[in-house]
């Protein structure tokens, strides 16, 4: 009897875990070939030597002191939003709406700027900003987690959502608090008095961002990996089941860390308003609450490997930035490049959870068989 | 008085590329696939019927020289085609390669939305114009042309018919869709897939496949809305960042119509009504309202979303493995 099967060129297997250099080692082969497609499309688009362009782009990123601070900051505004979404995303709650988060919380520490600022001493202003931020950020995205944990309702697409009615929300008061009234924008809050405004260590406008983001990333990192709560969310992200059969209340864990994650979106919010750029727009988080999405993710929810891969959005960013002023390219180069590291390191991922195995050739396989 | 007759017709237009979007978004969600990317595509599909159309009135040089049917056919192909490739790239990551859905999505926001500006840059800068934006009129004059007798039936031809052929041909979509998803053996396939891939596998129906197929032809439907939005709603004007979240309410509105894309004709109609109604409500001087009013239709979407949950009827649930990768061997 000959019953001749056919089969496949190659199937799927999953892995064991790899050892960690081996995934990070797969990881840099995928950035590596990315970034030879990202040369190859720049030399098409420029007519330039690629290592020029990419000297270039470290120019724009590293040129000047003024130019490593605000990589610095951006690196931290991003890191914080990050930190953010990552409880949530450990427990797979699909938190898309930090962007609305932020800005929430960036609008009422505008608020206290703007309504308190001559009214109470610094001081206290600025802990009520600090508060109020955080309450604000706390209770944006507490909303969709209620209706997760009450009636299962879809939190990616209610988080959405509520980014744009934040979005539309700050655009109301923009215009009330015009000044001066006509210009479509609020300006510099207390210019005068820098009531309200956090304070500079040591002249250096950026420094205090980046020291509060570094405190909470080793925060959020011992919370995550060392603390009950931390263990609860993953056990919740791992199998709801088994979290409700040994006993975890799964709507009350799932509402404590949204709070958590909308009082870090609502600090975001406050840095940026009351911090550096004391003004508020629609666009103070631009996009970065999607941004920080990918960051999160591509770091494998390890808010210390977060600080790397936010380092090379933000990188990636500034440099096509730089790139685009120099050789008169416009700016969403930038997006185009980022997309495509973006593309290849989740691509890569499936080489790290997967294996394939080819098919042996015929005669060895009769070899075994006999 | 509110003036219905210049409303309806700006409502349905505005309404248009929604329902592009939204039926393309429902194909791909019916197959389990949650594609965020959807507003990338739109901008890649749009951005790639502008310049289909760019270069073959560049090639003929001008209006003078241009054939009805090739004006037609050019932007409508490298449209589509656009759309294709983000599809195809977007279920190769996620169907392929198993990748993480929302993650892909978003980077493929990114990405489009970027390739869009990008690409909407360069040929504005090809074209040496003063304004930030391309015209692409004589394009325009084609995608726009409604029937000649439209205007002489007064208010009900205002209504009616005063649209180019991509408006019906959306609506023809959509309602071709349901059909596909509720009457054949197609749809019941494709069904099951988005619902149980597992039990679908077991039926014999090749779940990759139907993942693949459902999702580049969302792709492609969802980049039509793009290429009207440009051609059309835009009098055939790109300029950058101009097609602004609408990808984002398509998405909405699949939520919207709880999966159903006849529903979503009307709904889309009420959407593009809610989107453009801060310009007819009277606000007087006060422009700040106008911010608010602008609110409303996302408002809409989670009460309905709320709605919806709360009342969990079975018909109306978003389809069981949506978001999910299925690999066969994994249990």
């Amino acid at each position: 009897m000959h019953n001749k099967v056919r089969e496949p060129l190659f199937h799927i297997v999953k892995r064991d875990t790899l050892p960690w250099y081996q995934a990070w080692g797969i990881r840099a082969i995928a950035i590596v070939l990315a970034l030879l497609l990202c040369a190859l499309i720049t030399t098409l688009c420029t007519h330039l030597n690629p290592l020029k362009v990419f000297g270039t782009m470290f120019g724009g990123a590293f040129g000047s002191s003024r130019k490593i601070w605000i990589l610095g900051q951006n690196l931290a505004i991003l890191l914080c939003i990050s930190l953010a979404v990552t409880p949530a995303f450990k427990m797979r709650f699909w938190n898309i709406g930090a962007e609305g988060q932020v800005l929430a919380g960036g609008l009422a520490a505008a608020a206290c700027m703007i309504c308190l600022g001559d009214k109470v001493p610094n001081a206290l202003l600025i802990v009520l900003i600090i508060a109020a931020g955080i309450a604000a950020g706390a209770v944006w995205a507490v909303i969709p987690a209620i209706f997760k944990a009450k009636w299962n309702t879809n939190e990616t697409l209610f988080t959405l959502m509520m980014n744009y009615v934040a979005t539309q929300l700050v655009a109301y008061f923009v215009i009330v608090w015009e000044s001066p009234k006509g210009s479509g924008k609020v300006g510099i809050i207390n210019q005068s008095t820098e009531a309200g405004w956090l304070p500079q260590i040591g002249g250096y406008k950026y420094l205090l961002t980046i020291l509060v983001v570094a405190v909470l990333t080793v925060l959020v990192y011992i919370y995550l990996n060392y603390s009950k709560h931390g263990y609860e969310i993953s056990v919740v992200g791992e199998s709801e089941r088994t979290a409700c059969y040994v006993g975890i209340k799964v709507g009350k864990v799932i509402v404590r860390t949204m709070l958590l994650s909308g009082a870090l979106c609502g600090i975001a919010g406050v840095l940026l308003v009351s911090g550096t750029d004391h003004t508020i727009t629609t666009t103070i988080a631009g996009g970065q609450g999607f941004t920080a999405v990918m960051v999160s993710w591509l770091a494998k929810f390890n808010p210390l490997g977060m600080i790397f891969t936010s380092f090379l959005l933000v990188f990636l960013d500034r440099g096509a930035g730089e790139i685009s002023t120099v050789f008169g390219l416009n700016q969403s180069f930038a997006d185009i490049l980022s997309g495509i590291i973006i593309f290849f390191i989740i691509g890569c991922e499936f080489f790290i959870t997967y294996r394939l195995s080819f098919r042996k050739p015929a005669k060895k396989e009769a070899a075994e068989h006999v | 008085m509110f003036d219905f007759v210049s409303f309806i017709p700006r409502a349905i237009m505005q309404g248009i590329p929604l329902l592009f979007g939204s039926t393309g978004e429902t194909l791909t969600e019916k197959s389990g696939n949650l594609n965020l990317g959807i507003a990338g595509i739109m901008y890649v599909g749009g951005i790639s019927g502008v310049i289909g159309a760019f270069l073959y009135e560049q090639g003929v040089g001008g209006a003078a020289g241009m054939n009805g049917f090739l004006a037609i056919m050019i932007p409508l192909l490298s449209c589509l085609l656009g759309s294709l490739l983000m599809g195809l790239l977007y279920c190769f990551l996620t169907v392929t390669l198993r990748a993480n859905q929302n993650v892909t999505g978003l980077a493929m926001t990114t990405f489009g939305v970027g390739f869009g500006n990008f690409m909407g840059g360069s040929l504005i800068k090809l074209t040496g114009s003063e304004v930030p934006s391309i015209a692409l009129s004589a394009t325009n004059s084609y995608f726009s042309k409604s029937l000649p007798f439209a205007s002489k039936l007064g208010w009900f031809g205002q209504i009616f018919l005063s649209y180019g052929f991509l408006a019906y041909l959306a609506v023809a979509i959509a309602l071709v869709a349901a059909y596909v998803l509720k009457h054949t053996r197609v749809g019941l396939h494709l069904r099951s897939v988005g619902e149980n891939p597992q039990t679908a596998d077991a039926a014999g129906i090749d779940v990759n496949k139907y993942k693949y197929v459902a999702t580049c032809v969302g792709s492609m439907i969802a980049g039509l809305g793009g290429l009207y939005y440009v051609m059309d709603y835009a009098c055939g004007v790109w300029s950058n960042d101009a097609f602004g979240d609408r990808g984002w309410l398509a998405i909405a509105l699949v939520i919207f119509t709880v999966w159903k894309p006849n529903i979503g004709v009307l709904a889309s109609f009420l959407f593009g009504g809610l989107y453009i109604l801060h310009i007819f409500l009277p606000s007087g001087t006060n422009l700040a309202v106008k911010e608010l009013y602008k609110m409303i239709p996302y408002v809409v979407t989670i009460i309905v979303l709320i709605i919806t949950s709360v009342r969990s009827k079975r018909e109306n649930q978003p389809p069981a493995s949506l978001g999910l990768p299925y690999f066969r061997e994994e249990r």
